[in-house]
């Protein structure tokens, strides 16, 4: 998942957003060591102050724990995984209602679309 | 000892037009800040006031607690907005010219960055295309190990791709302890790199903000917020 970067919101905001889908995604593994501060920040090509910030909100929901030798690694704590890819499902369900509802669609046609969008996808 | 420079009330006239106009500026260690404004707002006479270039009529800059001077610069690396090293020297001879110079220059640094470049450490800077003689500058300026670098302009003739290099470069080649401060019309492609910026304004500071509180604040990007104030 690469980095882009909206340039009209909290640029740490957007970054533990990503962090927390690479993690609830898999691509961050359960267990894993994370990349330094620096390295994210440069992969990111954002200033590495900004990356320590979202690392250490991210430690502070407890995603990312530090182990003081050896650097920042996720968490081994499944349900936590999984309460926050949850949340993140929500937070896109709750932006694409928003946008339905802007183009007019009452909940039951939102649900009837949603439901013939998902046949499909299963044909 | 946290702040790294700082401006007190300073002012520079050129024959009786006020290009800096009572300026007061503190800049921290460990953030990269950049001077942002439109042409003639007084940010290359800000730094070159930093770097001892020119003599503030009123006011003061201390760096490390010292006036602009032999012991500053040692301290300083910095980057002018116009080049002044001879055209017809090799990279490799400005590379050991500058590991004379200043104690602070890390040659194998210098070299790796001109590798990933890809540039020629025996090619004379006048065959360079304009964009390859800035890169060759700016390796020399972050190849030192500073504690603050003043960067003019850093990236206006560079292309896309070795522009993410250079911002890369700048990452992460500087320390906790140094600064960057750099001055850029490029405001788009260099703000998420940055921690603070400051807007001069026909010499004196319209704004100072972290780009995150401009973020949260303004709910837009600082290119954004720019335009904006700095509306034609």
């Amino acid at each position: 998942m690469a980095w882009e970067l909206k340039s009209d919101r909290s640029i740490y905001l957007q970054l533990m957003e990503y962090i927390q889908r690479r993690i609830v995604s898999g691509e961050y593994q359960s267990g894993d060591k994370l990349p330094s501060v620096r390295e994210l920040a440069a992969d990111a090509e954002v200033n590495p102050n900004t990356m320590q910030k979202a690392l250490a909100e991210l430690e502070r929901g407890g995603l990312i724990y530090t182990n003081r030798t050896s650097g920042r690694f996720i968490t081994q704590d499944e349900a936590l995984i999984q309460e926050t890819k949850h949340a993140l499902a929500k937070d896109q369900l709750s932006d694409f209602l928003e946008k339905m509802k802007q183009l007019g669609f009452v909940n039951k046609d939102i649900k009837n679309i949603l439901l013939e969008a998902v046949k499909e996808l299963e044909q | 000892m946290n702040i790294i420079l700082e401006c007190e009330s300073l002012t520079k006239k050129y024959n009786g037009f006020t290009a800096l106009s009572d300026v007061n500026l503190t800049f921290e260690r460990g953030k990269i800040i950049g001077l942002l404004g439109p042409n003639g707002s007084g940010k290359t006479t800000l730094i070159k006031l930093i770097n001892g270039l020119l003599v503030p009529d009123n006011g003061k800059i201390r760096i490390n607690n010292m006036e602009p001077g032999v012991e500053t610069k040692k301290a300083v690396s910095y980057l002018p907005d116009k080049t002044y090293l001879n055209d017809w020297m090799k990279t490799k001879d400005i590379i050991d010219f500058f590991g004379d110079f200043y104690l602070d220059f890390d040659k194998v640094k210098a070299y790796e960055m001109l590798k990933r470049l890809n540039i020629n450490a025996n090619d004379r800077l006048k065959t360079m295309s304009k964009g390859t003689k800035e890169k060759v500058q700016l390796i020399l300026v972050m190849s030192r190990n500073a504690d603050l670098y003043c960067l003019d302009e850093p990236i206006g003739g560079v292309d896309p791709a070795s522009r993410e290099y250079i911002l890369n470069t700048i990452i992460s080649n500087y320390n906790e302890n140094a600064s960057v401060l750099l001055s850029t019309h490029l405001i788009s492609d260099i703000e998420n790199v940055l921690d603070d910026v400051i807007f001069l304004q026909n010499g004196k500071v319209a704004m100072t903000s972290s780009v995150e509180d401009i973020r949260t604040n303004h709910g837009k990007s600082v290119d954004a917020l720019f335009r904006e104030v700095f509306k034609c």
